[in-house]
């Protein structure tokens, strides 16, 4: 271990921040390496400088709490022990055997390469929007409600005039409040799960007064906003010729089935869907960390089973920004203690343990009541696209199953393309696997985004300059 | 896929097939291969016999209703490129000898190059061209074969392990144990690719299958810009080589699908599944001096997968002596997809008690010491 050990946090959301903020208090030299213009994450998204925002905190909880990381992050940049490398793409982590190599593409077109060089490494790459396909998903007008929410945080444009809000997940209400106080006209809350689902994990769900007020304080903005909510009902298809005119919006009986009496057309210009997120665990699969249940595995200190890798944050399970940044806190002084060979203390830390273990059966409460209709795969009809960078319908993946044998995912996705395009099986991964009847296995991509060949072929070659 | 082969044509010779896969259709090396159909690559000898055998085969498959486009079967031809004249003049003499094999090979001199690959790099020394080769997309060929030997009468159960081979007092075959009940037959193809070695050591016979690693880079879609499967002269001699060591020779081809695929690596790393950075790197940077316009195309993603690999380089095709009623198809290395069919035959005309249309005799599954050498 070197004398002035190097950490180097890939993602500069909650997590991130948090575990940069804590390493470099306790002397660690970090590069915090992001691919936004701007610090945030997802969750404190900026908005784009020159938009001329007047109360960007008008969209955003806990404002200072972002204002206590983005000055501590600015402090310790003033004093040398962080570096903030913005835009900056990390397609690869490579593992060398006393360094990691982080390999990043930046500029406009994402073409010239960066190597930072690194003691360990700590990913906080976050989460990314579950997306599932039903009849008229692709017309223009269909969004995803993280998108809904990313414009408005970031672009602060209204995205529609009239909106629909559906899906499933505690995302769904910030976003339906969020579109209304912008200006839309929020039609419907349409939520899959149903009400009943969540009271028998009442006591877990109200030993969280701040959620709870928080809750509240949603219900008050839809009904102050007029917002009508739906439960236990589900869009059923969006419909259009150019863009998105209207959607048909259906209740589900006790089985999770559509009930085919109880569809109703609505109008609106703007649907925004979410079903939830997934972790981001792309660099930490290459890496050869091991995966539980979607995210990335991780013990009392959040490091993982890679000697020199640690994980916090949504990319070890989904559970918002206060899970965040309880888990980056801890991530960070493990990493301070380890880096300098010394033992860490969780005496240390109780506070940010507590709040994790508090956060962590508050989210997975909330998932078990939060839930896709039962019966969802029947909604996607054989001819809507299921993936779309290689236009794969529905028909061609229940004829690979069906007919040529195909029992698994990846075996539909080398027999009919199904994630093979630009993304990778990021969009259509869920669908795939629900099509298919199996569980989604973890998707091992060893580039966590397209890379130039010019770039990969020099890529850790003697003679790169890195960083660090 | 060589599986799929022999219940195809087992099953056509009018013989009751059923067939056993632990994983699903294509799950093995078939699923992380190129697809390639290949005489270009081989010395004359009995390889380069089977090759030619079996694209013969591969060209009446693809005329078949419906088959040709479904496994995306395409004669784009092989282009075996030379960078300086020492290598070009050995690979004149390579075609020379496989012309007198059977194997269309048409000398390309430098500044013909660029009419066959408008986009290939400049200065190179000259190169061979071979029509006969083709590519189809592997997956899809083992899944339809496999569709056409049910409609041939075969039985298919994918996500049973052969735990055992039956055999009677006598040491002959008399059908498999599965994690999902007995299956009797008095003959037993081993077609388990890189592990035929242990299925065959469930019947008790040594076959020296061993893991060779490959990577492969896929690209972005594209519109056609590499129209034959282009390689440099040195993967000849990777491919013939016995060396655990990681060998890299640039092996570049557009597909039908858009995305450009490039190989090849070869190396002896065991079973290990773990992403490569230099590897995928050497793939790239050889890559990039075939065709200097992939220097801004971008790598989508990679796969790997496990040759099954033999010492002599030939595979094993027909009956085990050692044992009566077991047969073997495997241990094609990285020529299975383009092996498979004429395999298939072979393996179906031995069970019906025919003369094979090739000799046997350098295939043999019992050419191997017993035990290994030091």
């Amino acid at each position: 271990m070197s004398a002035d050990p190097h950490l180097a946090v890939v993602g500069a959301g909650p997590a991130g921040l948090a575990a940069a903020l804590a390493a470099a208090a306790r002397g660690l030299r970090v590069t915090v390496i992001d691919s936004a213009a701007e610090a945030g994450g997802q969750f404190y998204r900026q908005p784009a400088q020159g938009l001329g925002a007047r109360r960007p905190q008008a969209l955003h909880h806990q404002w200072r709490t972002w204002e206590k990381l983005r000055d501590g992050l600015a402090a310790h940049i003033e004093a040398g022990r962080i570096t903030h490398l913005k835009g900056h793409h990390v397609w690869c982590v490579e593992r060398k055997p006393h360094a990691f190599i982080m390999h990043a593409l930046l500029g406009p077109e994402q073409q010239e390469p960066a190597a930072v060089r690194a003691d360990a490494v700590l990913l906080a790459t976050g989460g990314y929007e579950k997306v599932l396909p039903f009849p008229g998903w692709t017309l223009p007008g269909v969004i995803t409600a993280g998108g809904a929410q990313a414009m408005l945080k970031g672009g602060l444009v209204l995205p529609g005039r009239t909106a629909v809000v559906a899906g499933t997940g505690p995302l769904l209400l910030p976003v339906a409040v969020g579109l209304a106080a912008a200006g839309a006209k929020v039609a419907a809350l349409v939520e899959s799960a149903d009400p009943k689902a969540f009271v028998a994990h009442t006591t877990t769900l109200t030993a969280h007064p701040g959620k709870l007020a928080e809750a509240a304080q949603y219900a008050t903005a839809l009904l102050a906003h007029r917002i009508p909510i739906r439960a236990h009902h589900t869009v059923v298809a969006a419909h259009g010729t150019e863009r998105l005119e209207a959607v048909t919006v259906a209740a589900l009986d006790a089985d999770g089935r559509v009930r085919r009496d109880s569809e109703r057309r609505i109008s609106c210009d703007t649907l925004a869907v979410g079903n939830g997120l997934l972790p981001h665990t792309d660099l930490a699969e290459a890496l050869g960390c091991r995966i539980d249940r979607g995210g990335v595995a991780v013990d009392e200190e959040q490091r993982t089973d890679v000697p020199g890798v640690w994980a916090a944050g949504e990319t070890t399970g989904i559970g918002g920004s206060a899970l965040s940044l309880a888990e980056g806190h801890i991530a960070g002084r493990s990493a301070a203690a380890r880096l300098r060979n010394t033992q860490p203390d969780p005496g240390a830390w109780t506070a940010a343990a507590r709040a994790r273990s508090r956060l962590r059966r508050f989210f997975s409460a909330l998932d078990t009541g939060y839930a896709l209709p039962a019966h969802w795969t029947e909604q996607i009809t054989d001819d809507t696209v299921v993936c779309r960078c290689e236009e794969v319908p529905a028909a061609a993946i229940r004829e690979a199953v069906d007919e040529l044998g195909a029992g698994d995912v990846r075996t539909v996705k080398l027999l009919t393309r199904a994630g093979m395009g630009w993304c990778q099986g990021r969009m259509c991964g869920p669908a795939v696997a629900g099509l298919t009847g199996g569980e989604q296995p973890p998707a091992k991509r060893p580039f966590a985004c397209p890379v130039p060949l010019g770039v990969l072929a020099r890529a850790g070659a003697p003679g790169e300059t890195t960083q660090g | 896929m060589t599986g799929a082969a022999c219940a195809l044509y087992a099953a056509r010779a009018g013989l009751r097939v059923t067939l056993v896969d632990r994983g699903p259709v294509a799950g093995g090396t078939t699923g992380a291969g190129e697809g390639n159909l290949l005489v270009s690559d081989k010395e004359p000898g009995p390889e380069l016999e089977l090759a030619l055998h079996s694209v013969r085969l591969w060209a009446e498959l693809a005329a078949e209703p419906g088959m040709g486009a479904a496994v995306e079967y395409e004669r784009k031809g092989g282009v075996v490129v030379a960078a300086a004249p020492q290598g070009l003049a050995a690979l004149a003499g390579l075609a020379v000898e496989q012309c007198a094999a059977g194997v269309e090979a048409v000398p390309v001199a430098a500044d013909e190059l660029h009419d066959l690959e408008p986009h290939i790099a400049p200065g190179l020394a000259g190169a061979v061209h071979y029509p006969q080769d083709a590519q189809v997309m592997p997956s899809l060929a083992a899944a339809h074969l496999v569709r056409a030997a049910r409609a041939a009468g075969a039985g298919l159960h994918t996500g049973w392990t052969v735990t055992d081979v039956l055999r009677t007092a006598g040491g002959a075959v008399r059908g498999v144990r599965t994690d999902h009940g007995d299956i009797h037959a008095p003959a037993v193809v081993n077609a388990a690719g890189t592990w035929g070695g242990e299925v065959a050591a469930l019947a008790g016979v040594r076959l020296p299958v061993l893991p060779r690693r490959g990577f492969v880079l896929v690209t972005e879609p594209l519109p056609r810009m590499i129209h034959h499967k282009v390689y440099a002269a040195d993967y000849v001699a990777d491919v013939a080589s016995d060396s655990a060591a990681l060998q890299t020779s640039p092996v570049v081809e557009g597909t039908a699908a858009g995305p450009i695929l490039i190989g090849a690596s070869r190396e002896r790393v065991g079973f290990d599944r773990s992403f490569s950075l230099p590897v995928v790197r050497s793939l790239a940077a050889g890559a990039t001096r075939l065709f200097p316009f992939l220097e801004r195309v971008r790598a989508m993603r990679s796969y790997l997968g496990f040759r099954p690999y033999m010492p002599d380089h030939l595979p094993a095709v027909g009956p085990d002596p050692r044992v009566p009623g077991l047969f073997h198809a495997c241990g094609h290395e990285g020529a299975g997809i383009g092996l498979a069919p004429g395999t298939g035959q072979l393996i179906a005309q031995v069970l019906s008690d025919k003369t094979p249309d090739l000799d046997l005799a350098p295939f043999r599954p019992d050419r191997f010491p017993e035990k290994e050498a030091e």
